[in-house]
């Protein structure tokens, strides 16, 4: 593979209303290899999720250059070669389960025959084969996100992007949905980059942890998460897993925004 | 047995209703024309019903055919006007200051424009029915959430895709709110239309020449059948709505 499957040049991004504007992004540069799986993480305002929705042209950059798969982040998304999971669920709610994943492939003009078979494969991953038929307002929250998942991935997209998806849920949906989404991911072979503010959320899912401070929103360093995959709920409990949380940690400088909460040291 | 837990509760009111008025009336000898007893009612109603049936007839047709033009229309403007937000923003407090007009007071005008028969009642019941329908399905159209929107422009949905797959269902339960509440202002809008004149048989001309006649019972028979007309009207669309919307239904109450 030559060229990396997200790459981002030197991006500018501020947003300007009434009361004054506010820098999101300055200067920032990531690269990122097919397969592979980052997290971004840091405290509310640094600008993550905007450098996510760049990627995924949700917004446009005021300064610097993003490319996907070689193509401009427009393109891609034309390409469909993305696969997006929210903060929020983002289902439909006058669509079942089953429909809700059915939308990209509808979307897409994918023959009768794929939109059958294939939402049914993907609930089947997410382990909701059960529910096709149920709307979503009778689900969880987590599983609610499990339907996103399975609806990110049925386009069998090259980038998965997730914003947060499991900010709104308890911790122990966290952990066992985290173990999910590893094995989901390692299935499709997407790329991925996965927005957080949990740290041990980003070193138990990344091969890369970028770390970046608020106002102006920069990456401050990058830490390289070595476990072995595939990853278990063993390795939470590992010194190694520890070193890498405390590494995040201290690259945040003991940020209150993000320091409290999802310490996993002090889970029994 | 799900129907009687339901309905059974207000059904028994409506017992209780009837026979309460029945004795009050017997009790205090109220006389006929000032209030007559149900069961005075309910024979005048078999007795005029060839009468009331023809009434009825005439004025639901108004009120039927003002509601489709009235609530067609509404639909098919606030699609155009969801186009263009701009547009949307700068027709909407008109349409919100229209929707709060006694309609009813230009039914003398109607008839000078319209003539003295169906068609100016139809042209009240269609203005009437208009703006709440065009209110209604345009922030409907308009309320999708952005987070629903950003998922179909990271499909690259096409505007079609968007309106058909999106607004356009998200729309349904206010576009439905105002459906139902628009067959109670069409029922209103051709009767009270009818009072300031039209044929003997229909029902606002019925109940207003038998009413000033003090012919209160036939007045009252007039009214029921408006009622149960209305009801039915209501209903049919609700029923509507529970086809429409699978699912939904489930949670929103009637």
């Amino acid at each position: 593979m030559g060229t990396p499957a997200i790459e981002i040049v030197d991006v500018a991004k501020t947003f300007g209303d009434q009361t004054g504007a506010t820098e999101a992004l300055r200067g920032v540069s990531l690269s990122v290899d097919a397969g592979e799986f980052v997290s971004i993480i840091g405290p509310s305002g640094c600008g993550k999720s905007t450098l996510l929705r760049i990627v995924g042209d949700l917004v446009p950059p005021d300064s610097g250059v993003a490319r996907v798969n070689g193509k401009s982040p427009r393109q891609a998304r034309l390409d469909r070669d993305y696969g997006i999971v929210f903060q929020t669920p983002v289902l439909y709610d006058w669509r079942t389960v089953l429909e809700n994943v059915q939308l990209p492939l509808e979307l897409a003009g994918r023959s009768r025959q794929e939109r059958e078979a294939r939402p049914r494969a993907l609930l089947r991953l997410v382990d909701l084969e059960a529910f096709a038929r149920h709307f979503p307002w009778q689900l969880s929250g987590g599983m609610q996100q499990r339907v996103s998942i399975a609806r990110a991935l049925a386009l069998e997209p090259s980038i998965l992007l997730m914003d947060e998806p499991f900010g709104a849920l308890d911790e122990m949906t966290r952990d066992r949905l985290n173990l999910e989404l590893l094995r989901v991911w390692q299935e499709s072979g997407a790329t991925a980059l996965f927005v957080t503010h949990s740290i041990a959320e980003a070193v138990f899912l990344s091969s890369r942890v970028v770390v970046m401070s608020p106002r102006p929103g920069t990456i401050d360093r990058v830490v390289d998460i070595d476990l072995p995959r595939p990853r278990t709920d063993r390795m939470r409990a590992d010194p190694q897993f520890f070193d890498l949380v405390t590494t995040v940690r201290e690259a945040l400088r003991g940020d209150p925004a993000v320091a409290g909460g999802d310490d996993p040291g002090r889970s029994p | 047995m799900r129907l009687v837990r339901a309905y059974g509760p207000a059904a028994l009111v409506l017992v209780a209703v009837i026979a309460v008025w029945e004795a009050v009336v017997f009790i205090f000898s109220i006389e006929f024309y000032l209030l007559p007893a149900p069961h005075v009612i309910v024979r005048s109603l078999r007795e005029n019903y060839p009468v009331l049936i023809e009434a009825a007839r005439y004025t639901f047709a108004e009120a039927i055919i003002g509601y489709f033009a009235g609530c067609g229309g509404g639909i098919l403007a606030a699609m155009v006007a969801s186009r263009s937000p701009q547009f949307a923003d700068l027709v909407l407090p008109y349409a919100v200051a229209s929707a709060s007009v006694p309609i009813v007071a230009l039914a003398p005008l109607a008839i000078v424009w319209f003539g003295v028969a169906q068609g100016s009642k139809i042209a009240i019941v269609t203005l009437m029915t208009f703006f709440p329908t065009f209110i209604s399905t345009l922030r409907g159209l308009l309320s999708a959430p952005p987070a629903a929107l950003e998922l179909m422009r990271s499909y690259a949905a096409t505007d079609r895709q968007i309106f058909l797959k999106l607004t356009l269902p998200h729309s349904l339960p206010m576009m439905f709110t105002a459906l139902r509440a628009c067959t109670t202002l069409a029922m209103i809008g051709a009767v009270v239309s009818e009072f300031f004149g039209g044929p003997v048989k229909s029902l606002g001309v019925y109940i207003k020449s038998t009413a000033s006649l003090f012919q209160t019972r036939q007045a009252w028979s007039a009214i029921l059948v408006t009622c149960a007309l209305g009801l039915l009207f209501y209903f049919a669309v609700a029923l509507a709505e529970r086809l429409a919307l699978p699912g939904r239904a489930q949670r929103a109450e009637i």
